[in-house]
């Protein structure tokens, strides 16, 4: 509070308490002074929406992910720095992998991971190849201990890899190993890599928990320290740890006031390192992991391949990042928009022709390729190896855009109508109609096929199709009482739907605050969608006021004899193994 | 030789330390009992050859009608669907009629029967996953002295594919690439037992002491966070003791072994894909890596997925994936059975007889590698079209070292499947007076194949 003049506080906080980091009132306007705001789509100064006074979170313990450890050392270390780690999956969770974070363990066999993973990105940040531009200071003697040259590599690096600094006793202790393995090894880079490699598999660098500090104002509430906001503003928006300025800005206490907080966010949203971030979180929305272990039958589809599934995922991202970010526009523009991106190997199944690598590729008005559902990243990942799925497509259009849940398939289906081996039912309709005529399996598919068939248009490979086994393909069908005739309908009717958004907000605020959403969060996700809305559904916008947000900073204490992340887990959507694969 | 009693009272430690100071210097470590005895049944020290627990895992089960051999006892008949086992069928006992239990849980498709057969317990959603499977139980007994307690490795690609798991937010991931489980087990950190003398490494030495700091970090972090946390923590912490572990271990002479020799890398990875030949091949490359594995006393534990539950493997030129093969293919009115669904299943189990037969393969003391192994296969379901867990089929291979018979059919009368897995956990020493929950819960093990 001492940071923001005591005018400003005075005027405009007069009806509250404690403003900062929490709200107390519905709405906190602050007016900030002017600043060169790069997100959004206004020059004028933004105000800070705090959002409901009672949203928090609950204090969690994160591991980090492999994408974020590799991000975050990539920033320190530099591109150079390879490795070939597995870092187990999260368990998806409330329909993030990143929620899954605040809950996962370490086995043994992780641990393993780990230290092999650290063991080989000290090796290479020490290595003679490397030293030069990574280890500034030279030591007196490569074979022989330099406290002062270990000091000078290993606490700024402990800094960014702790995300904090290290107090006196810890820095004490790193050096004094980093001296202890020269001396031992004959060798000053030996120790420095010995030094390093423990750095890199403390906990304090593989977990990432929150701090927090008492609320004397407010009974039950926290805020997170400085640090510890610091490295959740990275984590959702670059997917990385904290950088040096933002780590200042911490040191400084310029994250303590809401000017301070407002100007960070801004230049984090302005960083080249947020494309990465969004990446990540439609990567993670969207279950791209999926992808990597997408697999086509090549006597089906001979011109599916490895560079497809690649090329399919990128396109997406591509296309993404070009429509939020760069062009910053209406999120559900996204599935009807006709710009895209090609390449040689998407052209194959476009039915186009593609210079090498990527191009901007606008489909002619009329086509049936607009909008992100009919692109091969969606087309293909939802289908079966060798033919189409529309229940599959119909479930994905439910639970990964809609946030809807699709119970499990029941386990005593009769199949009995689908064995006739001569059956006349040349298309997907008929054959579902099977499934819808069955009280058993009406309940899930009359969810997921009158969705899916508006796609049997594209095979399971994403190629067009003008027809089914010779019959001609009928997409037509209902959206939650919208009805449409083909996939161009339903792509208008998932941009039209209210829960389109609304699912975004609700994942990018689980993505935001590292854990699976509560039933209480929901007056703040409410407020997020109006935000949304009258924000003009642009991305840029959503992540500032999440960010901005007093439930940002805020958690909820817990009970006594409660964890910080006690409160029960959202129950969490049905993971697509689980859920099955269905016809 | 120098006798183990005479260095105890010196320090590991304090031993390779003052070796150290200097130049670095070959040490002859005691040998321990790295000699067999005469018989070629143990070292010469009298401890026996190491046990080692497997399991394999494939999904969707099999069709009864060709599956379940008639004959139960020794001298059991191969049906269609067990035939490509005729090579190893002495190996290899056959369970069926044995039931996984789910009581008042829904029957979650593809998912309710492994996790009984591997934990003992019936899950109540699909996220959950009760206990911990019987790889970690068992590791926990005869594993902690190798170098990885437990390995997961999958020949479906996927590395979401496991089937071992500490608790439900623990899970082991599965290794499902050749070349990253080659580097994993015999890169970096690998000891060859058969190497001649034996230098201590002061790096070793160096980056162990590294462990104490980082374990003191761990007492630090703990202090701020919630309970649940800190047994997050405390998993870590045991992960780091682990670590000193096999530290430790680096620091001594290991055994030699003789059946262990140098494994070369594979050349490169199978191509993406989930084809059944493909998957045939990703199989056996990590099946030979593994045997080596154990041979070379890596790791006592592991476990391989030839698929995943949901079996998604191809059969070129098909358009129906395994999985849906099974729901959507009609019966062949003169088979009597679903063909293609069968087709999947007899892949598999060339694949497991591939699986029995590299152990059976490889020599150690006067008999193999299967000897001194107990490998427990299991899957999801029996009869996959309507997700039955009801005659859940499973299959053991090996004597464990003389405590198996080997070659028999169990009809296990419809008890609970979960007495094949815990006759395989007292055989290992689990010190276990049931295993399972509700109905799953046994005392009782399948006496027909103890020795």
């Amino acid at each position: 509070m001492s940071h923001l003049p005591a005018n400003l506080i005075g005027r405009r906080c007069a009806r509250v308490r404690g403003l900062w980091p929490h709200a107390a009132a519905v709405v906190l306007v602050l007016l900030l002074a002017p600043l060169a705001r790069a997100a959004g789509t206004s020059a004028t100064p933004e105000p800070i929406q705090a959002g409901p006074a009672d949203a928090a979170t609950p204090a969690r313990m994160r591991l980090i992910s492999q994408e974020q450890y590799f991000n975050s050392l990539g920033y320190v270390f530099g591109p150079d720095i390879t490795v070939g780690a597995h870092f187990a999956p999260f368990r998806r969770t409330d329909g993030l992998l990143a929620s899954g974070s605040s809950s996962a363990g370490v086995t043994i066999a992780q641990m393993q991971e780990f230290q092999r993973t650290a063991n080989s990105l000290a090796e290479q940040v020490v290595s003679p190849a490397n030293r030069a531009y990574l280890v500034r200071c030279t030591p007196r003697r490569d074979t022989s201990a330099d406290r002062e040259c270990a000091r000078e590599f290993l606490l700024p690096v402990g800094r960014l890899l702790f995300r904090r600094p290290l107090d006196k006793a810890l820095a004490d202790q790193v050096v004094a190993r980093s001296v202890e393995g020269a001396n031992e090894l004959h060798d000053f880079y030996g120790g420095l890599a010995v030094a390093l490699e423990g750095l890199l598999m403390a906990p304090q660098a593989l977990f990432v928990a929150d701090r927090v500090k008492p609320d004397s104002a407010r009974p039950g509430y926290a805020r997170l320290d400085a640090f510890s906001l610091a490295s959740r503003l990275s984590f959702f928006l670059w997917n990385a740890a904290p950088d040096d300025e933002l780590l200042r800005a911490a040191e400084k206490g310029e994250l303590d006031n809401p000017n301070g907080v407002a100007k960070t966010v801004d230049r984090m949203l302005a960083s080249p390192r947020l494309e990465t971030g969004v990446r990540a979180f439609f990567d993670d929305m969207l279950r791209f992991d999926d992808l990597a272990v997408l697999a086509k039958d090549p006597g089906i589809y001979p011109t599916f391949g490895a560079e497809t599934i690649a090329d399919a995922r990128e396109q997406t991202l591509r296309t993404l990042v070009n429509q939020l970010l760069v062009k910053k526009l209406d999120y559900r523009e996204l599935f009807t928009s006709r710009d895209t991106f090609l390449s040689p190997s998407l052209a194959v199944i476009y039915d186009v022709a593609a210079p090498p690598g990527w191009t901007a590729y606008e489909s002619p008005p009329g086509s049936p390729r607009a909008g992100m559902l009919t692109q091969v990243s969606f087309l293909a990942a939802h289908a079966h190896p060798g033919r189409s799925s529309p229940t599959l497509r119909g479930k994905a259009v439910r639970e990964l855009l809609l946030c809807q849940t699709v119970p499990r398939p029941p386990p005593n289906v009769d199949f009995s109508l689908l064995e006739d081996a001569n059956s006349r039912m040349k298309t997907a309709r008929e054959r579902l109609d099977v499934h819808r005529a069955n009280p058993v399996c009406a309940g899930c598919h009359k969810l997921t096929d009158p969705i899916g068939l508006a796609f049997e248009n594209f095979d399971g490979a994403g190629e067009f199709r003008a027809t089914e086994r010779g019959a001609a393909i009928d997409s037509s069908g209902v959206l939650d009482g919208r009805n449409f005739e083909d996939l161009a309908g339903l792509s208008q009717a998932v941009h039209d739907h209210p829960q389109l958004s609304a699912c975004l907000v609700k994942r990018v605020y689980g993505w935001a605050t590292g854990g699976a959403t509560q039933p209480s969060d929901k007056p703040m996700l409410d407020w997020l969608g109006e935000r949304f809305a009258a924000d003009g559904y642009r991305l840029p916008d959503l992540l500032r006021t999440v960010a901005l947000s007093s439930a940002f900073a805020t958690v909820r204490e817990a009970e006594p004899g409660q964890t910080h992340a006690a409160a029960p887990a959202a129950r969490p959507a049905p993971e697509r193994a689980a859920g099955g694969k269905t016809p | 030789m120098i006798r183990t009693a005479r260095l105890a009272r010196l320090s590991r430690r304090r031993v390779l330390k003052g070796m150290l100071n200097g130049v670095a210097v070959t040490v002859g470590l005691p040998m321990l009992d790295c000699l067999l005895n005469d018989g070629g049944t143990a070292f010469a020290s009298g401890a026996p050859l190491p046990l080692r627990f497997v399991t394999w895992f494939w999904g969707l089960g099999g069709a009864s009608s060709v599956f379940v051999p008639k004959v139960t006892g020794a001298d059991y008949d191969l049906p269609e669907e067990l035939q490509p086992l005729s090579g190893v069928k002495q190996h290899v006992n056959v369970y069926t009629n044995f039931n996984a239990f789910r009581d008042s849980a829904p029957n979650l498709c593809h998912y309710t029967g492994w996790i009984v057969c591997r934990s003992g317990i019936a899950p109540l959603a699909s996220e959950d996953k009760p206990g911990e499977t019987i790889d970690v139980t068992i590791a926990r007994s005869i594993g902690r002295s190798s170098r990885f307690p437990t390995v997961m490795v999958t020949a479906n690609g996927d590395m979401r594919t496991s089937f071992s798991y500490e608790n439900a937010n623990s899970i082991n991931a599965a290794e499902p690439s050749p070349l990253n489980l080659y580097t994993r087990i015999f890169g970096p950190g690998y000891q060859d037992p058969n190497a001649e003398g034996f230098t201590p490494s002061a790096l070793v030495m160096a980056r162990k002491s590294v462990l104490s700091g980082v374990l003191d970090q761990t007492r630090e972090l703990e202090k701020v966070v919630g309970a649940e946390d800190r047994a997050r923590l405390d998993q870590y912490f045991t992960g780091l003791r682990d670590l000193e572990r096999q530290f430790d271990q680096q620091l001594t002479k290991p055994e030699p072994i003789a059946a262990c020799h140098a494994v070369a890398p594979p050349g490169q990875d199978p191509r993406p894909g989930i084809d059944a030949d493909i998957v045939a091949q990703r199989h056996r490359q990590l099946t030979d890596l593994m045997v080596m594995a154990l041979v070379c006393d890596q790791t006592r534990v592991f476990n391989m997925a030839y698929s995943a539950a949901f079996a998604s493997t191809i059969k070129p030129g098909y358009e129906k994936p395994h999985h849906t093969t099974t729901h959507e293919e009609p019966i062949d009115k003169v088979a009597g059975y679903q063909t293609v669904a069968s087709w999947f299943t007899r892949r598999a189990m060339e694949e497991f007889a591939y699986f029995v037969d590299a152990f059976s393969k490889v020599r150690e003391g006067e008999g193999t590698l299967l000897d001194n192994t107990l490998i427990y296969a299991s899957t999801d379901s029996n009869w996959a079209r309507i997700h039955s867990i009801d005659g859940i089929p499973m299959f053991t291979a090996g004597r464990a070292g003389g405590r198996m018979r080997t070659g028999i059919h169990v009809d296990g009368g419809g008890t609970a499947a979960t007495r094949v897995g815990y006759t395989a956990m007292k055989v290992f020493g689990v010190d276990a007076a049931s295993w399972g929950s509700k109905s799953n819960g046994t005392s009782s093990e399948v006496s027909e194949v103890l020795a």
